[in-house]
């Protein structure tokens, strides 16, 4: 616990330079932008702030990162870029979960959270000022002591040395009075060609207790007096609790407490075993409505007939409103020498993080609660959880453990809210464990959806225009990201259409619509969100069009991206190193796709080996340009894990619903990728300089069409619907 | 009822159902950690420790049946993260969320034991431990490291 309690010290609301109130030895920076609002009220909507360190007595640096840890390395890269302007020593640099507290919320969405891979790219440049503020505040305290002008003053590994007098002090002698300085509000920021860590393979921070068993997740919270629950929740959609008798379970050794939640029971027990044998020996009693009746035939055919009906709907663009967008495509549509339609459909998909979702929660004497979750949506965790207490906000505290994958299921507070009821109505700190079958039933499931997408075609099979139209259920209604976002600056929900919006190809008149179709699934955000489906529909459509024009896969999407340098660099990037056209072995195939979001683009070629219907997954090779890049091996190894996340999917990943629940349960059903599995991977990060792009979930979205395209070039045949197994594929591994 | 077993070079009684996972004795009971839940069924391998020095998966070993034994966790498998493997791992900086890597450790670990130098194909059939992350290939190379001794 010591390491969670360290990690929560106190800030200033307003960011100001404020001393660390348990140790006058350590200075405490805090730097925000202009504030829009501040104030303990204000906290949701408050200033555009960025990150602070703490510095020791011993010198040694604590980063404090605003950005969850889920695996994507973003605290340590944060720490690079302070450690650069700086000046820091690597092996004197740690970093501590900031606290949730407005100084720290990310300035894009002005929340203390971290999704759509910002969490390096909209606080690069913030973060640079911060380090550069630091450090010339150091300069100043040390340049005050030997008397001496701030500009005869140098910073080396973690001190500030004058050489003409070879005196040199290390910024632990320094932070306190660095601490009572002003910082500077234009601090020389280090010229790129100085940097020595950014930019740099430097190892993680977070990793060393990632191999000894140290680092604590949230099932590993301790506390005093901590009890461990479990939990069963209604299996079917929107079921309630209608009753239980709670006997059984209280005759389980070691069970404490049944508790009632609307939807769920929980069990609460000296230990996780206890509690699961409680769990177990309940039958309650469920209210299912007309739930029952979903499945994932209805599903699908009413994604079908949603297209069919013409509930599409077109998306307003900046440039164009829907009504000319139509206009345009119906005539280059009416005007082609002939159209070509294809149909395509994915399935709903779990995000089956290895740790289980969980939270622990603790009542407080004030009335309020501590919570300790694997979250990375601490803002709308509070008010989720301070809703469902009737208690206000600020007397809900959140710290942030370390996560055991998120891939965007974190994002939602289910399991924190969860939690703090079960600790009230227990009266006890609980800690709240769900086992794997009610992590893998109670999802926020990647929508189920299907597309059909048209081209008209000159004679000479040129496009003259394109229609992409998906049905979908939203995100939106279910997810409390979606509640933000709602709320905020999206009033039409589009994420069914990410990568369809706007194309990277010159496809002639073009437009995306796309039919909201909810269908009582709870669904949410899966990494990548709707690229995941969307680059398989529209990157196994182009290449649908490369053989009706008769063309090489690569040469036709080339034609297609002469205004789309950065697509154009990783698609001739990944041709070249993959060697593409060259011939293969026999039984030996390849597949290409490109994807683009949140600011960098891809591409990849995967070589599979198909012998009947087994497939075995040789290599990938994966260009991105993701702008500057903090550290390069961190991005590698980002898109490697994004690829397996992605290939995964096309392989083998979907949810299906019978009798309005969830079918699948543990990893027999739910099964993923084993290394025997994996393919070999020559990921190469272009280093363009361009503008920072992210790279958590920029891997995931091209891997399956790419496979498609390859097992189309292998069998001739199209795959048009996820999971390929379904189409009678076996995978290697 | 009670049950003595050899955790970590101690001699550890634990008073709980016969029919506790030694998973959930290791974690609840003494407190260690680092060997992790992820399914409850023998299917991802966060949970794999050592037992009398075979990798295995203490989710589903009952305690009953561990009684006697000797178990090594990812604590105890070097002092100070010195362990061929935990160097490698650092090496290759293997983990993302970390959160199998003490049950693909223990794994490799084990590997390196009965097989000092693996194939690729013998890695592939001995580490089927799950991990969402996608590490594979990484987890691959700090194996064919560690068993490099480099």
């Amino acid at each position: 616990m010591t390491a969670l309690m360290t990690a929560s010290p106190r800030v200033g609301r307003r960011g100001f330079l404020q001393g660390m109130a348990a140790s006058a030895a350590s200075l405490t920076i805090g730097f925000h932008l202009p504030a829009k609002a501040a104030g303990p009220a204000a906290a949701t909507d408050g200033a555009l702030v960025n990150a602070w360190l703490r510095i020791g007595p011993d010198g040694f640096v604590t980063v404090l990162s605003n950005v969850s840890e889920l695996g994507q390395g973003t605290s340590s890269a944060i720490a690079q870029v302070l450690a650069d302007e700086l000046d820091l020593d690597w092996s004197r640099v740690g970093t501590a979960h900031a606290p949730v507290e407005a100084p720290y919320f990310n300035p894009l969405i002005q929340q203390y959270a971290v999704w759509g891979s910002t969490g390096m790219s909209t606080q690069f440049e913030a973060l640079r000022k911060v380090g550069a503020q630091a450090r010339a505040m150091l300069v100043q305290a040390a340049a005050a002591r030997w008397t001496v002008a701030p500009e005869s003053c140098a910073t080396r590994d973690g001190a500030v040395v004058h050489d003409a007098s070879g005196r040199s002090l290390g910024y632990g002698d320094l932070a306190v009075e660095a601490a009572k300085l002003t910082p500077p509000a234009e601090p020389a920021l280090k010229p790129k060609e100085q940097w020595r860590y950014i930019g740099k393979g430097m190892p993680r921070l977070d990793l060393p207790a990632k191999v000894d068993g140290s680092a604590v997740f949230g099932v590993d919270v301790a506390l005093e007096g901590l009890r461990v629950a479990t939990i069963r929740q209604a299996p079917v959609f929107g079921g309630r609790l209608l009753s239980v008798d709670e006997g059984p379970a209280l005759a389980v050794k070691g069970v404490e407490k049944v508790v009632r939640l609307p939807d769920a029971v929980a069990v609460v027990a000296r230990g996780y075993w206890q509690a699961h044998k409680g769990i177990e020996a309940l039958s309650p009693v469920w209210d299912t409505g007309d739930n029952p009746k979903l499945d994932s035939a209805g599903v699908s055919a009413r994604l079908h007939a949603a297209l069919e009906a013409g509930e599409a709907k077109t998306f307003p663009r900046r440039d164009q409103d829907p009504a000319a967008q139509e206009a345009a495509t119906k005539q280059a549509l009416d005007t082609a020498a002939t159209r070509f339609t294809r149909t395509y459909e994915a399935p709903f998909l779990h995000h089956a993080t290895l740790e289980p979702m969980n939270g622990t929660a603790r009542m407080t004497a004030d009335g309020g609660v501590e919570l300790w979750l694997p979250t990375q949506n601490q803002s709308q965790g509070r008010l989720a959880i301070a809703a469902a207490l009737g208690i206000p906000a600020e007397k809900v505290t959140i710290h942030t453990t370390l996560i055991g994958g998120g891939f965007g299921r974190r994002i939602e507070v289910d399991y924190g809210v969860q939690a703090a009821l079960i600790a009230k109505a227990a009266g006890v700190p609980v800690k709240l464990i769900w086992s794997r079958e009610e992590d893998t039933g109670h999802g926020f499931y990647r929508p189920a959806a299907v597309a059909r997408v048209t081209a008209g075609l000159d004679a000479d099979r040129t496009l003259k225009g394109m229609v992409f139209e998906a049905a979908a259920p939203g995100l939106f209604p279910y997810s409390e990201l979606g509640k933000v976002e709602r709320n905020r600056t999206m009033p039409v929900e589009f994420t069914g259409l990410m990568y369809a919006l706007r194309l990277p190809y010159a496809v002639g008149a073009y437009r995306a619509a796309y039919a909201r179709t909810d269908v009582g699934v709870r669904c949410g955000f899966w990494r990548s969100v709707g690229d995941s489906q969307n680059a398989f529909f529209v990157e196994s459509f182009i290449d649908e069009l490369a053989v009706e024009a008769g063309a090489d896969p690569v040469d036709y999407r080339r034609r297609l991206l002469a205004q789309a340098p950065r697509e154009l660099g990783v698609l001739d990037a990944v041709a070249a190193a993959s060697g593409w056209g060259a011939a293969l072995p026999k039984g030996v195939h390849r597949g290409i796709a490109l994807s683009r979001s949140n600011g960098s683009s891809s591409a990849m070629v995967i070589e599979i080996g198909v012998d009947g219907t087994a497939v075995t997954l040789r290599k990938v090779w994966f260009a991105i340009d993701c702008g500057l890049c903090v550290n390069p091996d961190s991005v590698k190894r980002q898109i490697e894990g994004g690829v397996i996340f992605g290939l995964t999917a096309a392989m083998t990943g979907k949810i299906t619903v019978a009798g309005g629940a969830v079918e699948q349960g543990n990893f027999h059903d739910v099964p993923l990728m084993t290394m025997a599995g994996a393919p070999a991977f020559a990921v190469m990060v272009l280093e363009t300089g361009g503008r920072m792009g992210g790279v958590g979930e920029e891997g995931v979205a091209a891997a399956a069409p790419a496979l498609a395209n390859a097992l189309f070039r292998a069998t001739g045949n199209r795959y048009r619907s996820l999971p390929l197994i379904d189409h009678g594929f076996t995978f290697a591994g | 009822m009670a049950y003595t077993l050899t955790v970590n070079g101690r001699r550890r009684t634990v008073d709980v159902d016969g029919d506790t996972p030694l998973l959930w004795v290791l974690r609840d009971e003494l407190g260690l950690t680092g060997t992790k839940f992820g399914c409850g069924a023998g299917l991802c391998g966060a949970c794999t420790v050592h037992l009398d020095g075979t990798a295995t998966r203490s989710c589903t070993v009952p305690v009953e049946a561990a009684a006697g034994t000797a178990v090594t966790t990812i604590e105890a498998l070097s002092p100070d993260r010195s362990h061929p493997v935990q160097v490698a791992w650092l090496a290759e900086q293997v983990p993302q969320c970390g959160y199998c890597q003490s049950g693909m450790i223990m794994a490799a670990a084990a590997l390196l034991k009965e097989t000092p130098k693996p194939t690729e194909a013998e890695i592939d059939a001995a580490i089927t431990n799950l991990c969402r992350c996608g590490t594979y290939p990484r987890v691959k190379q700090a194996i064919l490291r560690a068993a490099a001794g480099a």
